[in-house]
């Protein structure tokens, strides 16, 4: 028998953006690198991750819970009968299989938090595989920063289930700081209780090979997520980020804003935004946007869009998607009051980012967001021998020829 | 004193970029001659396409724009040799028809940037943030606008009275005013022709206006008007030019060229 999810008759549809959620590890096939939700990562740099092999190695986790909220294991079963999102890829089907049950954290109904949650998850060798599955029970009307840090080094394959009651208000943020040679698949799945507020905020700085879902449905009409997303990709780096919000339910938004910039030999992002809205999702507006500066020559960034609409009874949907270097629209505004290129260069930048890090709304995250851009920015683009060149003569060295 | 002077300015614009033809270059400016002297007032006026901001863009140096021929100079220095942000450190200023929305960088910074640039040395922060807040008050503008990202969000009359903000307080030598009326509301191109009054009213400032309508001339009187078809001057006179093209339109001068 297959292990499928249980759905109400007639709202399966299956969607030609994302795979349905399965448990049955044989509904998720190792892939080959030409499926269309694979051929963007470089298998091989998962270093075997997908082989699924048991593992019992773990992450440091250093855990601040407000008061009130609790954490503790249950078992895969458990987490399934929460009502968790189902894994819909290998990586997530893999995680639930072979992680040994699932670390749930309780947020209370009603709990107004003043402090963030934070969990920092660190590893300390690439060589260790670790599985990890989550769960985030957030009850009715709380409000809760949830703020997960990965640092260090692992082999770490996780999926993260955030199960937002109604009216509740979250704010995610997972931060990818690995160290060089680490490799994370990593899925966020998030449902969205009646008239509930979530924003789910991905950044990704490190790492070898990072590849983050962040998945959104809704649990009732009237729902809202904003997905934001930072990225910085080195030489050398994969960073993909693939989004799927389901508009399962009447009169419910999502607004995707994914900045990312890029520099060095080989660097590599992917940014995937699909968006479904389903026959049953009247009355919804989505709006999505990826942005990427591409700072140097030989980095490769991918951006694909895909909205995929089942009602025309809609308020609103679009995207947008644009790869570039510098904006000469934006250089020649700032020099034209005086700025020299180089500057009105930092500016733009620092507007780049800094424009996707206030919307954030962590305090304590804006100082360390901000200053590891910096140290980013500071490896390559404020040595002016190694900026890629604008295409743009000047007037002048075009009148004297 | 300032005075810039243009002369024979032939100015081209690469074809790929207006047409999508394969021919190299579409030549847009043919021979413009135009000296604008302290305290001189110049309106250009002219059709939609006849190259009248192709003409405000070449003095500030846009890259797009290529020069082929002829000369632009301010107090007798070559402009045409500078890079777009030494035109305006030596006392150019482009308000733009479209001023362009900077994300994530605050008005209040870029301000201070700016000036920071024109003057070579950071303005005093005591009288400085006076200044802004002056400054934004005199255009009608919330003074909370300094702590928006730069232009991002303005409706298109808050984007021009900002562009009116800088002329203010960067304070150039000459201004060119690219159609700097367009989209403006009654009460928005009172409270702008008001701040280029303001500026003209300095003692050694020349500004030259240009403009595809005749109302903005209600508000800010030219000492001269100059028609502009296909790329050149086609005629020149006082502010009573305004009031025939008012009347007429620009059939005659269009008709005469054809």
């Amino acid at each position: 028998m297959r292990d499928a999810l249980e759905v109400p008759e007639g709202s399966q549809v299956v969607s030609h953006l994302n795979p349905p959620a399965s448990y049955d590890l044989a509904d998720h096939p190792a892939p080959t690198g030409r499926e269309e939700v694979w051929r963007f990562t470089p298998l091989k740099r998962l270093r075997g991750i997908l082989d699924g092999e048991a593992s019992d190695a773990s992450l440091t986790w250093t855990t601040s819970l407000p008061e009130g909220v609790t954490m503790s294991t249950i078992t895969a079963q458990e987490a399934r009968d929460l009502g968790e999102l189902g894994p819909n890829e290998r990586p997530a089907a893999l995680a639930v299989a072979n992680a040994g049950g699932a670390v749930l954290v309780d947020v209370p109904a009603e709990l107004v938090a003043d402090e963030p949650l934070v969990i920092d998850l660190s590893g300390t060798s690439a060589d260790d595989l670790v599985w990890g599955h989550l769960v985030f029970r957030v009850g009715h009307h709380a409000e809760v920063t949830i703020v997960v840090t990965h640092t260090g080094s692992a082999r770490y394959c996780a999926t993260t289930s955030y199960l937002v009651g109604e009216g509740a208000q979250v704010d995610v943020v997972s931060l990818q700081d690995w160290d060089d040679d680490a490799v994370h698949l990593g899925r966020d799945a998030i449902s969205v209780g009646r008239d509930a507020r979530v924003k789910h905020t991905s950044i990704s700085f490190g790492g070898d090979l990072v590849r983050m879902h962040a998945n959104v449905s809704y649990a009732g009409p009237g729902g809202e997520s904003e997905l934001l997303g930072l990225y910085f990709a080195d030489e050398g780096q994969h960073l993909e980020h693939r989004l799927f919000v389901d508009h399962d339910a009447p009169r419910t938004q999502s607004n995707v804003l994914y900045k990312g910039a890029l520099q060095g030999k080989g660097a590599h992002t992917v940014w995937i935004g699909n968006v479904l809205i389903r026959k049953v999702a009247e009355g919804i507006e989505t709006y999505e946007e990826n942005r990427n500066l591409v700072l140097t020559d030989g980095c490769q960034a991918d951006s694909v869009p895909n909205l995929e609409i089942e009602t025309g009874e809609i308020e609103g949907a679009g995207h947008a998607s644009a790869t570039a270097r510098f904006d000469d629209q934006q250089l020649f505004y700032l020099r034209s009051r005086g700025v020299t290129e180089q500057e009105a260069r930092r500016l733009v930048l620092h507007g780049f980012f800094h424009d996707l890090i206030r919307k954030v709304g962590v305090p304590s995250l804006e100082e360390r967001l901000t200053a590891t851009v910096e140290e980013e920015l500071s490896k390559n683009v404020f040595r002016a021998d190694h900026v890629a060149p604008v295409d743009q003569p000047t007037v002048a060295a075009e009148a004297g020829a | 004193m300032a005075t810039l002077e243009i002369k024979d300015l032939h100015v081209a614009v690469a074809a790929s970029d207006e047409d999508g033809g394969t021919e190299g270059f579409k030549q847009i400016l043919k021979g413009v001659d135009l000296t604008i002297r302290d305290g001189e007032t110049h309106a250009i006026m002219g059709p939609n396409g006849s190259g009248k901001s192709t003409l405000a863009y070449s003095i500030a140096g846009h890259p797009k724009y290529t020069v082929t021929q002829g000369s632009v100079t301010l107090d007798g220095v070559d402009v045409l040799s500078m890079s777009v942000d030494e035109r305006a450190r030596a006392g150019l200023f482009l308000a733009m028809q479209y001023p362009v929305e900077v994300p994530g960088v605050s008005v209040a910074n870029f301000l201070r940037t700016a000036k920071t640039a024109i003057d070579g040395e950071a303005p005093k922060l005591r009288t400085w943030v006076k200044d802004v807040n002056a400054a934004m008050e005199q255009v009608k503008m919330d003074t909370a606008f300094a702590q928006r990202s730069v232009n991002e969000g303005f409706s298109g009359g808050e984007k021009k009275r900002h562009e009116i903000v800088q002329l203010e307080l960067l304070d150039p030598k000459v201004a060119v005013l690219d159609e700097t009326d367009s989209g403006l509301d009654i009460d928005a191109l009172k409270i702008v022709s008001e701040g280029v009054n303001r500026f003209k009213a300095n003692a050694d400032k020349g500004v030259l206006l240009i403009t595809h309508y005749t109302r903005i001339l209600r508000y800010i009187t030219p000492d001269f008007v100059h028609v502009f078809v296909d790329g050149r001057m086609v005629e020149q006179g006082g502010p009573e030019l305004a009031d025939e093209l008012e009347a007429h339109g620009y059939d005659k001068y269009v008709t005469a060229k054809a």
